[in-house]
């Protein structure tokens, strides 16, 4: 099965590649962009055919590596 | 004594903190390779910097894995003095031996430069030959050093006198001017609860002799020489070291 994690820094912190990012998007011409928040996007291949506990697994895996809890939030998907 | 210098795959600061133990200081030191699993009967442990295993995932977030960081956290729960310095004091954010976590510098950028220090605390064995609010010029290389906790978390932190080193200017007041990097509080380094876990993102091995421009940075390394000459002379002179 494959899983899909997304991790964005925390709203409390701020972060400076994203605001980086911004300003470079508004130099562009976007003037529209407001704001920019820069994460990280996991694939993770897991056996087995149950989502529900591919999902546990891999929420337990985004909470103990691939996340780093004080800093950072992240939201787990089991694909079909 | 002996102070023991962890080897991760992509430390680059190892040879200077062995100098600085072993040449500087005349200390018995070794480099400890970070398959390891034991310290070889070190009194003290060096965490150096550099980019330990290509600071893939998240600076420091690999290195926990080593297997010489089960020996360093057993020999810290024991007690023993731990200093971690920049990539060593991530590294010992991401094992949870110290509290909070680092994002990028607030500029962006990598900062290579000198900074000036207040030494907030002396009852650490990373810092008891210093005299309190002391003023180090140390230098400073990293591009994740703005250190992060939640409101609560650091609060804690300087209710328990937990923060050990502050980014000040030359004249040791800390303004926003003097921080490099965005750190909360201007918080250049910390200690454990139990205050012998100590991390700083400057680094003192790479001051240790006025020929490197700076000698500030000896006192943090000496001043475990001294904690444990005191421990060693028995509780009387260890209390006397632990409040000067």
């Amino acid at each position: 099965m494959r899983a899909r994690v997304y991790v964005t820094l925390k709203p409390s912190v701020f972060d400076p590649q994203g605001r980086v990012v911004a300003d470079a998007l508004v130099t562009l011409g976007y003037q529209d962009v407001k704001d920019v928040r820069q994460g990280k996007f996991f694939e993770v291949e897991i056996d087995g055919k149950d989502a529900a506990a591919a999902k546990t697994r891999v929420t337990e895996m985004a909470d103990k590596l691939l996340a780093n809890p004080v800093i950072e939030s992240y939201r787990v998907e089991v694909l079909p | 004594m002996r102070f023991a210098v962890v080897v991760f795959p992509g430390s680059n600061s190892d040879r200077d903190a062995f100098y600085a133990a072993s040449r500087v200081l005349g200390q018995d030191a070794s480099l400890v390779w970070h398959k390891d699993t034991d310290l070889g009967g070190a009194d003290a442990v060096v965490l150096p910097g550099g980019f330990a295993h290509g600071d893939y995932l998240r600076t420091g977030a690999i290195a926990r894995f080593s297997p010489i960081m089960g020996a360093v956290k057993a020999f810290a729960d024991r007690g023993g003095p731990v200093i971690g310095i920049c990539n060593g004091f991530q590294v010992l954010l991401e094992a949870g031996m110290l509290p909070g976590a680092m994002v990028r510098n607030r500029g962006i950028k990598f900062a290579s430069k000198y900074v000036h220090v207040r030494v907030e605390q002396t009852d650490t064995p990373f810092t008891a030959a210093c005299t309190p609010q002391q003023v180090l010029r140390l230098p400073i290389a990293h591009g994740e050093g703005n250190y992060f906790a939640e409101p609560e978390a650091l609060a804690e932190l300087e209710r328990n006198r937990q923060v050990i080193f502050r980014y000040t200017n030359a004249s040791g007041e800390p303004t926003d001017q003097s921080n490099p990097n965005g750190s909360l509080n201007n918080i250049a380094g910390i200690c454990n609860e139990r205050r012998n876990v100590v991390g700083l993102m400057p680094h003192p091995e790479r001051a240790a002799e006025i020929a490197l421009g700076s000698a500030d940075g000896r006192v943090v390394l000496a001043s475990v020489v001294t904690a444990l000459a005191a421990v060693a002379a028995g509780p009387e002179r260890s209390r006397g070291a632990a409040t000067r």
